[in-house]
């Protein structure tokens, strides 16, 4: 606010001259400078606006403690295999973050993933159909059953609880039926969609360049949107946090970009899992769609009579919980190489609805974290990675991941609390 | 049984912007609101009072179009008209702040002032400046202390939180602001506040229609005051001079009978002398 100063229009600025209309009040505590903002930042953490920071802080104690355990953790080769366990993950846990954001559940993601690797794999092994109609078709039949769920949960007034309870039965024998007699169906060893599981990685430039890119477009959207602010008498983000910004991000890319490249580098399917994540992100802060969907789960009342059409935008996002819960089984069953009975079943229901949580989901609705399915599915998925490398048994990762899940509840709880007592 | 004490206000050359005549409703076996009549004018702050049951949130549903009555006339500004659903009532200009106020705690000030109305680059990217100035401007206006309208809702005090929805009822520009129970579990200092802002709102030239169940606050800001009870008309008052005892016994019933009013309170007046006055 004190350090920039662009061309505005004088008409716009406000009348109490170099003050921010946003500013004005006395009683906020101005942040000035560096140190400024420095001291303000400490003081929302200790108001319990803590932001990601309990889950950057759980990530690296379980880099800490695995790499220590076992020094392949971080290796490259080890961080590869890490980027494809968790693509299907992050889709599904993308999905059921829209759902709880509405304030509801779907139980059925993993069933309706199974249906979709089922389908995926019927269609493209067993009738030879095109790898890529393959997958719209089984994309298209997550849809189909995201709506359904939606038309019975707004029309009939059942509870998306119960639901969704039947539709994890219901389509678990949908899955059956489809996979057949023999149970397993393997995609064609040499097939496209094999191939893109498995084996397609991006070229270590092209990652550098995706990265890169990235980080030129978070420049570009916060100096403009700084610029607007300030045109519009309000006080904008200081230039020299973008800076610092931008120069985290450039050493994150650059850190990962050269680190996957000494192995096979960036799958595909973790790339195409990631701008999803990011996509759905700026829907969910920046358009009117997404602004809809977080009044619905604050109060349905309230959006109601704001005009919003509560049972479109409920069904909407049922529809579009099924449909990335399809894609994540899809991508599953790519680079798994097979659908068989398992498939999205056992833990991908807990590990998405998890993930979600972790990265910073409410469960009571209206309320995230950015880029919480993600997040959220690195955790997790390092913990399995972690534990797999130490050939523990399942009973131990159960047993973890469910503290981890536990402990993510309770921070949140916590800060919650914390944001009540300190007004915010 | 009508009292009509406040003749000769300065208003009362001024065509009405809402008024209602004869306006009845039957809920069943009920009959809920009997040829009521009711009027407010542009700068004009008329307080709907009355008893549990007396029929003022039948008359308040009526306006914003949430109950429709069943027969009656209703003429906005002059004009015959006929409200039939709330986006109706809105579209003619008349803004209902329910008492439950229907805030998204989750969202902050300025996405809860625009929320269903929200400003966008091109149709789709939220513009969060042009928001943010607008909530700015309307709250200068309106005086309203707000020290940021980035926080989210659920952190505001009541006064604050019942400031956030009546600045979103005016970002349609309404005519008429129908209150319903703005003071109702608000402290001292935030009812003052509220208060205020009710005088502002008035002082923009809108008309003000406040429903409450708290006489002072009712003598303290309104200009005129309209008793319904059992679903009728039970009076009409100058805001000024109207004493508390007469406003209770035009809503209890006392009033029904003058001589007994009168007796009631004389009886009242004595009694009290000693203790209040």
């Amino acid at each position: 606010m004190t350090t920039t100063n662009t061309p505005t229009d004088p008409a716009e600025k406000p009348a109490e001259g170099a003050v921010a209309a946003d500013l004005l009040d006395p009683r906020l505590i101005q942040a000035r400078g560096p140190a400024g903002y420095l001291s303000a930042l400490v003081q929302r953490l200790k108001s319990g606006d803590i932001g990601s920071l309990p889950i950057v802080v759980g990530l690296v104690v379980i880099v800490i403690v695995f790499q220590s355990l076992n020094d392949t953790f971080l290796n490259a080769f080890n961080l590869v295999n890490l980027c494809l366990q968790i693509a299907s993950l992050t889709i599904i846990a993308l999905g059921i973050t829209l759902v709880l954001l509405l304030g509801e559940i779907d139980l059925s993601i993993g069933s309706v993933s199974g249906v979709a690797a089922a389908i995926v794999a019927v269609a493209n092994a067993t009738h030879g159909v095109n790898p890529w109609l393959s997958v719209l078709m089984a994309v298209i039949a997550g849809s189909a059953i995201g709506l359904l769920h939606g038309i019975v949960f707004t029309k009939i007034g059942v509870p998306s609880f119960v639901i969704t309870l039947a539709g994890l039965l219901g389509w678990l024998g949908v899955q059956l039926q489809i996979l057949g007699e023999q149970g397993t169906v393997n995609l064609p060893p040499t097939g496209t969609l094999l191939d893109l599981g498995q084996q397609k990685f991006l070229p270590t430039w092209l990652t550098y360049t995706l990265g890169l890119a990235l980080v030129v477009l978070y420049v570009v959207t916060a100096l403009t949107g700084s610029a607007r602010r300030r045109k519009a008498g309000l006080s904008g983000q200081p230039i020299w946090v973008t800076a610092v910004v931008a120069v985290f991000l450039v050493v994150v890319v650059v850190a990962l970009a050269s680190k996957l490249g000494i192995d096979r580098g960036l799958p595909w399917i973790f790339l195409f899992s990631v701008a999803l994540v990011l996509i759905f992100d700026w829907i969910i802060r920046r358009t009117k769609y997404g602004r809809a969907i977080l009044a619905v789960g604050g109060n349905i009342e309230a959006a109601r009579r704001a005009g919003i059409k509560v049972d479109a935008i409920r069904t909407s996002v049922f529809v579009l919980c099924s449909t990335l819960a399809a894609i994540g089984g899809v991508i599953a069953a790519m680079r798994l190489g097979f659908a068989n009975q398992q498939s999205g079943a056992g833990d991908v229901l807990v590990n998405s609805i998890a993930a979600a949580v972790i990265g910073g989901t409410s469960l009571f609705g209206g309320r995230t974290r950015r880029y919480a399915p993600l997040l959220g599915a690195v955790v997790i998925g390092a913990i399995a990675n972690g534990l797999a490398l130490m050939s523990l048994s399942s009973s131990v990762k159960y047993i973890i991941t469910g503290t981890v899940l536990l402990g993510a509840v309770v921070i949140d709880a916590a800060s919650s609390r914390g944001r009540k007592s300190s007004g915010r | 049984m009508t009292a009509t004490t406040g003749a000769g206000r300065p208003s009362t050359g001024t065509e009405p912007v809402l008024s209602m005549t004869g306006i009845n409703k039957r809920f069943g076996a009920v009959q809920a609101l009997t040829d009521v009549s009711f009027s407010v004018n542009s700068g004009e702050v008329v307080a709907l009072v009355g008893d549990n049951g007396a029929g003022k949130s039948t008359l308040v549903k009526v306006m914003s179009g949430a109950g429709p009555s069943d027969s009656g006339q209703i003429l906005f500004e002059g004009r015959p008209v006929s409200i039939p659903s709330p986006s109706a009532s809105q579209n003619l200009g008349i803004a209902t702040v329910f008492q439950d106020l229907a805030l998204c705690d989750n969202l902050d000030v300025v996405g809860n002032l625009f929320l269903g109305s929200e400003i966008t680059l091109g149709g789709v990217a939220l513009d969060e400046a042009e928001m943010e100035r607008r909530s700015w401007e309307l709250l200068k206006t309106l005086a309203a202390k707000i020290p940021s309208v980035r926080i989210p809702v659920a952190s505001l005090s009541g006064g604050q939180r019942q400031t956030v929805a009546i600045s979103r009822s005016l970002l349609g520009n309404p005519k008429v602001v129908i209150l319903d129970e703005p003071t109702a579990a608000l402290g001292v200092a935030q009812t003052a506040q509220v208060l205020n802002l009710v005088e502002r709102l008035r002082d923009r030239g809108l008309a003000v229609i406040l429903i409450s169940h708290n006489m002072a606050d009712v003598q303290a800001v309104a200009d005129r005051v309209v008793v319904l009870r059992l679903g009728r008309n039970a009076g009409e008052f100058d805001a000024r001079q109207v004493s508390t005892t007469e406003l209770v016994a035009a809503i209890t019933g006392a009033s029904d009978n003058v001589v007994a009013e009168r007796a009631a309170r004389e009886h009242r007046t004595a009694g009290s002398e000693g203790t209040n006055a």
